[in-house]
This record gives structure tokens, C-alpha cells and sequence, in this order.
């Protein structure tokens, strides 16, 4: 009843004297149209649409954007010391990955990348795994991690050359601290936020332990779990990069890392911006195309995420 | 208390010899939270037979869904015993399948058909060809046949639901706990799928234990049912409505059973504010 006066009182003051009434209508009945009437009711969109529809594409755009800026810009300072033109960078990336070392030092970086990237994963899987299937393991890992996980992976690399030499065992050791940390924090979190249906619904088919954990907590905590994947991996290359850059000329193949440095010391800046231009390159290519394509086929296609 | 000696003479000529699928004796069930204890339902006895539909009903917070997770082995009672063929049951199993009232109870990683499928071989119970052969004639069964490699997340929350019961039912579990399955669908679908689950039943003949606050679902649905008193549940009644469906809805002692109910709870309401007035 309040309201009714307060409503009335305000359209007096809008529009005195004027009730709004709608209008009177005709009513009417139709049979709807067949299907087959109708005719278009789904169509395949064209090239164009769908080339922009492309996030690929799109971020293609955007490079090739910034790389004419930067070629106009090192024109304009003209300092090829400094700061060599785009076109010269990757005259030099052709050049160091034809006739150069760049592809055989990408692969020494990569192949010792994934040893550590995925003996990392492995480590926090089962930290994770033990720690949502009991208390203890939840402690430990809830210690540990508030412990590890702020101090940088490349500050044990002093202490990891000491326990493991100049060589693989070293970054290795120091790739696995940098993964391990942020999948198992970002795993945990996941399999913490997965509801209670879901858990009761698992838990229903009679799933426990580890079979619990595999077909159920883990499909479920997929989307967090991936992008823990994703931050572990920008971890590992970074910290890969950065090991490298300290270890000098020491290790058998060295890698990109390496790359730079020796390039450096050569004055050849050009050809340490094709190194850099390779790190984001692979960066690239890992994000774009791996996970890229693991989300198309989970999460993207499970609805998880959009 | 005249209705209350009718329902103990009920209760016991019901069953002269017949045993019990389901046996709840006397459970009491508590949540534990860091402040303090919760108390959901007290002392609460009833039976269901095989072929029943046995329905809980009672207001919202009286302990309907806390003694669904009993049956279902996700609580274990402080008080009393629950047997389920004889055994107590004390772990959740697919012997006892539960359809949630939430829509995201399927996983969202697996087709309509994998759902259906997946808990029929990881439970051991069936072999793979076995279950995908009994999961497709039970989504048939619920009108899903178009939806086979559909994932959860492309189907309306009717098709959910039902997808849910086709998962619940293929298992052939001893008896289908089903916890408000249609409480968050609409009015039309739920009028739908209640048909439809009733069509089920005089096909199939399962045992149900359906959870719902609607008295006129209850009664729709229930071959007996269970009144419960608010906060904390007791067992308020017992009432038969076999005879009740659809069709009769508009009859005078569909009514009067809808009425009796009502007032059994309303009752209750009034009384409880009562005392608490007198505090
Ligand atoms: N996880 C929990 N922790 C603590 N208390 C709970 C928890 N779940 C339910 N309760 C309490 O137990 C009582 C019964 O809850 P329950 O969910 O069984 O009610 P219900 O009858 O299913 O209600 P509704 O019809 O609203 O679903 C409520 O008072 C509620 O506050
Ligand atoms: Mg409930």
C-alpha cells in the first residue's frame, strides 16, 4: 500500500493528471511455420569472419604492428650498436639459425627445460595428491610452500653448482624449484574449489584414495591446474634463460642463454636481440600452440571455461 | 494426538512379516562446526520396502538433505542405526545412487552417454559394452537419445536432471535417492518430469527415497510419506498416497491429505514461535 501512494505521488508530480494506460490490443493465435519453410537456421561463416574471429590472427596484427614501429624507430636512431633495425635482427636470426648455433643451443635449452619442467610437475603432483588425502600432507605442503615458493629459483643456483657441478644436474635442480611451487599451490587450490556435488557425486561411484584424486579431483580442478601449468612453465623458461646467463662458458651445449651472453661479450647486438627474439619466440610458440591447444580440447570444450 | 495413533496403527499393518529394504532406527544427525553443533534430525525412525516411493517432507532446514547423506553414507549418525538389506552402511557406494538437487552433478569433462557410463564400470559393476548398451536404453528412456555426445554444459537444467536420473537408475542401484531433483526447474518441466518419473516407476518398479518441501509433490509423487517437524527433524507423521496422481488432483481427498499435511506443519510453526515468545 506505501509503495502504491509513493509510486502514485511521484508520476503525479512527472505528469499531473495523466494515468498511463496501455493501450488495447487485438489478441491473435498462428501456427507456426514449418522448419523446412524457414530455410536458414545455421550457416558457416565466411573466410574474413572467421580469420577475425582468430585470436591468432589477431595477435599476428599486433606484432606485426610493433615490429614495424620498432624498425621505423632504430632507423630514425640509427645506432646499430645499441639498438640494430628489426630487418637486421632477423638477418641475424636466419644467419645464426642457418649457418649459426642457435638452433642446436635453442635445443640444449629445451631439451634440459623440459627434464626439469617435467620432473617438477610430476613432484607437485604427488605433494598435492598426499597432501589432499591426508592431514600431514596437507601441513607439509602448506609449510613448504609458504617457504619455498617467495624465495627465487636462481638464488640456489650458487648452492645448487656447489651440490651438482657446472652442468645440467644444477639447472635441473633449480627449474624443478621453480615449477614445483606454483603448480602444487595452484593444484591444491583447484582441487580445495571443486564443489561438494561433484565430490559427493565422485564419492557415490564409490571412488577413493588415488583413483579418487585421478578421475575426479583432477578433471574437476582441470581450468586451475592448467594455469598453474601455464605460470610453472613461464617459471621454468625464465629461470632457464637466467641460469644460463650465470653459467658462462662452462657446460658442454650451452643454450640460448649462453647464446646471448657470447654475443655480448662479441659486441654482435644484433644477433643478441635474434636470442632475445628466439626466448619470446619459443615463449610464444608454448603458449600459442601447447596450451593453446590442451584448453581447445579440455576445458574450452568441457563449457569450464570460456 | 488422534492423528498420531492413527499413523502407529498404520505403520504396523503395513508390514506383517515383509523386511525392510531400508531400515532407519532412531538416527540422530549432526553437523559439528567449529562454534558449535548442529543437531539436523533427532532420533528419527522409518522404513522403506522394496518398490516403494517413499518421500521426505518438511520444511526448509528440518534435515531432509542431512538424512538423505545418511542413507547415502556421507554422515555417519551420532545416534541410532541405518541398514540398508541388513548391513549397515557406513561409506557412500553406488548401491545407493543419489540425484542432487543442484543441476552440476554430471561431469562436465564427460558426454551425457560417459556420465551415465562411467560410474557403472569404475564401480566394477558392469562391463564396458554392458554399461554403454544399459546407458543408452536409459537415456532413451528419459528422452535423451538426441543427446548422446552432448556435454553437460550444452543442455538445458531439465535435461540435466534428467540425465542425472538416467545415470541414478542404469546403475541399478537397491534403491534411487533423490534429493529435490526438480525443485530448481520450472513449473512446466517439473509437472513433466514428475509424469515422466512416475511413467518410470510403474515400467520399472525401483524403490525411491525422494526428498521435497512441495506437499502437493509429495503427494504426487509419494506411495508414502514422511512428515517431518521443523528444526531439529523428528518424525511428525506417516501417511499413505498411493492412490494419489496427476489425474486426481482436483479430487476432495487429494484435498484433504494436502490439508492434513498442511496443518501438521503449520502446527508445528506456530508452536515453535510460541516458545519462543515464552523465553
Ligand atoms: N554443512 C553444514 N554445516 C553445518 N550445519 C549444516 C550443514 N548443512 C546443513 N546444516 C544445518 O542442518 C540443518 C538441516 O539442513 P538440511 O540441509 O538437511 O535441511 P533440508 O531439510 O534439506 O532443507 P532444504 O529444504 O532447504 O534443502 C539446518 O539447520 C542447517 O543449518
Ligand atoms: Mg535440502
Amino acid at each position: 500500500m506505501r509503495w502504491g501512494n509513493i509510486m502514485a505521488n511521484k508520476a503525479d508530480e512527472a505528469v499531473p493528471a495523466a494515468r498511463i494506460e496501455p493501450p488495447v490490443r487485438d489478441e491473435f493465435e498462428r501456427e507456426p511455420r514449418s522448419i523446412g519453410e524457414i530455410g536458414e537456421i545455421s550457416r558457416s561463416l565466411s573466410p574474413w569472419q572467421r580469420l577475425r574471429d582468430n585470436s591468432l590472427a589477431r595477435n599476428l596484427f599486433i606484432l606485426v604492428v610493433l615490429g614495424l614501429i620498432w624498425q621505423i624507430y632504430a632507423m630514425w636512431a640509427n645506432s646499430p650498436l645499441l639498438f640494430p633495425t628489426f630487418t637486421a635482427t632477423i638477418q641475424a636470426l636466419w644467419d645464426s639459425t642457418v649457418h649459426g648455433p642457435l638452433l642446436i643451443r635453442a635445443w640444449n635449452s629445451i631439451s634440459i627445460l623440459l627434464i626439469g619442467y617435467v620432473s617438477g610437475v610430476v613432484l607437485a603432483t604427488l605433494l598435492t595428491m598426499f597432501a589432499v588425502l591426508t592431514r600431514f600432507g596437507s601441513d607439509l605442503l602448506g609449510v613448504l610452500t609458504a617457504m619455498f615458493s617467495p624465495l627465487p629459483a636462481i638464488a640456489l643456483l650458487p648452492l645448487a653448482l656447489m651440490w651438482f657441478g657446472l652442468g645440467a644436474g644444477s639447472i635441473v635442480f633449480v627449474l624443478i624449484h621453480a615449477v614445483l611451487w606454483a603448480v602444487a599451490l595452484n593444484m591444491l587450490s583447484g582441487f580445495i574449489s571443486v564443489s561438494e556435488t561433484l565430490r559427493m557425486a565422485g564419492r557415490n561411484y564409490g571412488l577413493k584414495g588415488w583413483r579418487y584424486v585421478a578421475k575426479l579431483l583432477m578433471p574437476a580442478a582441470f581450468p586451475t591446474i592448467l594455469s598453474g601449468l601455464k605460470i610453472g612453465w613461464m617459471f621454468a623458461w625464465r629461470t632457464q634463460i637466467a641460469a644460463e646467463l650465470v653459467f658462462g662458458a662452462t657446460s658442454s651445449g650451452g643454450g640460448i642463454g649462453w647464446f646471448i651472453f657470447e654475443n655480448r661479450n662479441e659486441l654482435q647486438t644484433a644477433s643478441v636481440f635474434a636470442g632475445l627474439f628466439t626466448v619470446i619466440l619459443i615463449g610464444l610458440l608454448v603458449e600459442g600452440l601447447v596450451f593453446r591447444t590442451i584448453e581447445v580440447h579440455t576445458v574450452r570444450k568441457w563449457g569450464m571455461t570460456r | 494426538m488422534p492423528t498420531a495413533t492413527i499413523n502407529r496403527t498404520e505403520t504396523e499393518s503395513v508390514a506383517p512379516g515383509a523386511t525392510p529394504l531400508l531400515d532407519v532406527k532412531g538416527v540422530t544427525l549432526q553437523y559439528k562446526t567449529k562454534k558449535q553443533i548442529v543437531t539436523a534430525s533427532y532420533q528419527v525412525d522409518f522404513q522403506v520396502f522394496p518398490g516403494d516411493r517413499f518421500v521426505l517432507l518438511g520444511p526448509s532446514g528440518c534435515g531432509k538433505s542431512t538424512l538423505l547423506k545418511g542413507v547415502g553414507g556421507f554422515m555417519s549418525p551420532v545416534e541410532g542405526e541405518i541398514n540398508l538389506n541388513g548391513k549397515p552402511v557406513h561409506a557412500p557406494g553406488p548401491d545407493r545412487m543419489m540425484v542432487f538437487q543442484e543441476f552440476e552433478q554430471l561431469l562436465p569433462w564427460k558426454t551425457v552417454l560417459e556420465n551415465v557410463v562411467f560410474p557403472m564400470v569404475t564401480s566394477g559393476k558392469y562391463a564396458r559394452a554392458e554399461a554403454v548398451d544399459r546407458a543408452k536404453r536409459y537415456l532413451e528412456k528419459v528422452n535423451l537419445t538426441k543427446f548422446f555426445d552432448a556435454y553437460p554444459h550444452q543442455l538445458s537444467g531439465g535435461m540435466k536432471q534428467r540425465a542425472s536420473i538416467a545415470r541414478g537408475m542404469a546403475m541399478g542401484p537397491a534403491i534411487l535417492l533423490m534429493d529435490e531433483p526438480f525443485a530448481a526447474l520450472d513449473a512446466l518441466t517439473r509437472l513433466k518430469m514428475q509424469e515422466e518419473l512416475l511413467e518410470l516407476w510403474e515400467e520399472l518398479r525401483f524403490t525411491v527415497l525422494f526428498v521435497t518441501h512441495s506437499i502437493q509433490e509429495a503427494v504426487i509423487i509419494g506411495s508414502r510419506i514422511l512428515v517431518l517437524s521443523p528444526h531439529p527433524g523428528q518424525v511428525r507423521a506417516e501417511l499413505n498416497a498411493q492412490q494419489f496422481n496427476h489425474a486426481n488432483q482436483d479430487c476432495a481427498e487429494f484435498h484433504a491429505l494436502q490439508q492434513r499435511i498442511h496443518d501438521m506443519l503449520f502446527a508445528e510453526r506456530i508452536d515453535a514461535m510460541g516458545q519462543h515468545h515464552g523465553e
